[in-house]
């Protein structure tokens, strides 16, 4: 395996009951990549992000990130990534400020450096605004950029990214994209969950996930070369309609 | 420590912003010290009497005049029969009803003894206990009261050897039942309050998804414990000291111990239900359930402790599980300080124990705590 992955699993398996939820999964993520984790509606793309994070041990396989281990060194993990879960997980009834506040504070953060990141962040978000108001009020676009730079606000690594565009308009995710692209030229590695087949393109690499198991892992344009299509979206309907 | 400084910060924002429960967390104990400890006593009043008047003497007639004279006795209904008064029992009408035989007073003369019937409505136990010491010790009263008119000179001198018991009641000499109830009321409030917030609270981030936010940051267990109980142990404090106030201003119960003493057990006791509390959380997956769990204990805890019933009065079995209730030290305890100015060498057994209680119970509760599942 070479250094320069930060991301490698090795047929990595979630069980639930007899149920394998991920089911043998092997991939390895490049530094700096957007790798973009892709499968139907319970295909087991959240379960393997969440041993991917430290908050889920596996059943069995192997695993690390960051260079550390998912079984034994899930609090260094934790130190290394950031992440952004399906739900909305910031304090609505805490400020824009405050929150980022707050996890700057759990991350361990100085003072004046939470200070400094705070003016910045909402400065780039366009949010002065509201930078006092509760951040329950603000519209789900505005929440979900928000919560994405408060995962990067400590300068991880990696960050991991569960369906972070879901339920936002084409605009807005058009510019969540743009803050993608963004950290991933400061060389944040990004790894990625979505339905929508359009961002699979802005992708460095897709894997496609089917039941459990990755059944296709390349880049977007090889993958449609290989499945002799133009588009993601057929793509992605090949495989998992099996 | 800066760690748990921000979510201490954070708590204490969330918990001043939440309109909501605001009210519920400082009004309400306050509304319900005020009405349960005016509502909850053992004080019965306007007690319905009745008799049957068979002999219908001065003697019989002055029995009754005592019924009717005494504060907790309702005026009294005169029956025709045993059976209209049986009857008028059988629909509320009256709670307890003597029957004088027809030899009353000419049994009460000739044999110094005359037998009455007392009939009681017990479908509230507690009440008619209450209500047999009342028309016991009345009668009693008159006994005494009418057996030198009614014998010979002689059998005064032998009535003198009947023994007869004075009771003097220590630290509460009035038996105020106010006096004896607020302290422990206030321990429920305390107990409520810290239970249920600490109970809700770390299972409504798990519900609203902040939860596992927090378990991807490299946070550690025990800081973020700390951080999420401090507040309500802070809360658990300020409510203590709201209650002593209106303990003092509104029902004046002595403060005969030390508060400081008190307080030292108090926060221990609030560290042992902060973590019942935080345990509860853990088991639990929805503010709903956490809340059906808590109510659970509540109810258990409270009617074993003490409070309401003795626990002298329970069952062997009963009296051995009260070991593990909180509440009952905890009443114990304030009792005995506030009214009885028990120093630190008699409370310490019972601290002892809380404070083994709250370290097993916390521990449980970080134990179970699970950042990776």
């Amino acid at each position: 395996m070479k250094t320069d992955y930060v991301i490698q699993a090795e047929n990595l398996t979630k069980l639930f009951g007899d149920f394998a939820a991920v089911n043998r999964i092997s991939f390895h993520v490049k530094a700096g990549e957007i790798f973009g984790f892709l499968g139907a509606n319970g295909a087991g793309k959240t379960t393997a992000m969440k041993m991917l994070i430290g908050i889920s041990t596996p059943s069995s396989g192997r695993a690390t990130v960051a260079g550390f281990d998912v079984y034994k060194e899930t609090e260094a993990i934790k130190k290394n990534i950031g992440y952004m879960s399906q739900k909305f997980a910031l304090y609505d009834d805490l400020t824009v400020k405050e929150n980022i506040s707050f996890y700057g504070g759990i991350y361990g953060l100085s003072k004046k450096a939470v200070k400094e990141k705070s003016h910045k962040l909402i400065e780039e978000l366009n949010l002065q605004a509201v930078s006092n108001s509760l951040v329950g009020g603000l519209p789900l676009g505005w929440k979900q950029k928000l919560a994405f730079s408060v995962a990067l606000l400590h300068d991880p690594k990696i960050v991991f990214l569960d369906e972070p565009t879901g339920g936002v308009d084409p605009i807005t995710r058009r510019q969540f994209w743009e803050m993608i692209y963004k950290a991933a030229h400061k060389g944040t590695t990004i790894f990625v969950t979505t339905h929508y087949m359009d961002e699979a393109e802005y992708c460095d690499r897709v894997s496609i996930m089917v039941n459990g198991k990755i059944e296709a892992l390349d880049t977007p344009k090889r993958l449609k070369a290989h499945y002799k299509t133009d588009t993601m979206n057929e793509v992605f309907l090949k495989l998992a309609r099996g | 420590m800066t760690i748990i400084k921000h979510i201490i910060k954070k708590e204490f924002k969330q918990i001043f912003r939440n309109k909501g429960m605001l009210p519920i967390i400082f009004i309400l104990p306050i509304l319900q010290l005020v009405i349960l400890s005016n509502a909850a006593t053992y004080d019965i009043q306007n007690i319905t009497f009745g008799y049957v008047d068979a002999n219908n003497t001065s003697t019989s007639r002055g029995l009754i005049e005592k019924f009717e004279a005494s504060n907790y006795f309702n005026v009294a209904h005169r029956f025709a029969s045993e059976n209209e008064a049986s009857n008028a029992m059988q629909k509320g009408l009256v709670d307890v009803y003597l029957t004088l035989p027809t030899r009353f007073e000419q049994d009460l003369q000739k044999h110094q003894q005359a037998q009455l019937g007392v009939f009681i409505d017990a479908i509230d136990g507690a009440a008619a206990g209450v209500i047999n010491v009342y028309v016991s010790q009345i009668i009693q009263q008159y006994n005494k009261h009418i057996t030198p008119q009614l014998s010979q000179p002689r059998d005064a001198l032998e009535k003198i050897h009947r023994i007869e018991s004075i009771p003097l009641f220590w630290y509460n000499e009035t038996l105020n039942y106010k006096t004896f109830m607020v302290p422990g009321i206030l321990v429920l409030l305390v107990t409520m309050i810290t239970l249920f917030l600490s109970g809700m609270n770390i299972v409504r981030e798990k519900e609203i998804g902040t939860l596992e936010q927090i378990n991807v940051t490299p946070i550690r267990k025990s800081h973020f414990i700390i951080g999420k109980l401090f507040p309500f142990w802070v809360l658990g404090m300020g409510l203590l000291t709201i209650g002593i106030v209106l303990a003092k201003v509104i029902f004046n119960v002595p403060m005969l111990g030390n508060l400081g003493l008190l307080y030292a057990y108090t926060a221990i006791y609030v560290l042992l239900i902060l973590g019942i509390g935080l345990f509860i959380s853990n088991f639990t997956e929805t503010q709903q359930q956490a809340m059906f769990i808590a109510w659970f204990f509540m109810v258990i805890f409270i009617l074993m402790s003490g409070l309401f019933t003795p626990i002298e009065s329970m069952p062997k079995w009963a009296q051995t599980l009260t070991a593990f209730n909180p509440i009952k030290y905890y009443v114990e305890i304030i009792r005995m300080v506030m009214l009885k100015g028990s120093g630190f060498t008699d409370v310490l057994p019972q601290a002892l124990k809380t404070l083994a209680y709250a370290i097993i119970m916390n521990g449980l509760a970080v134990w179970s705590y699970k950042k990776t599942t």
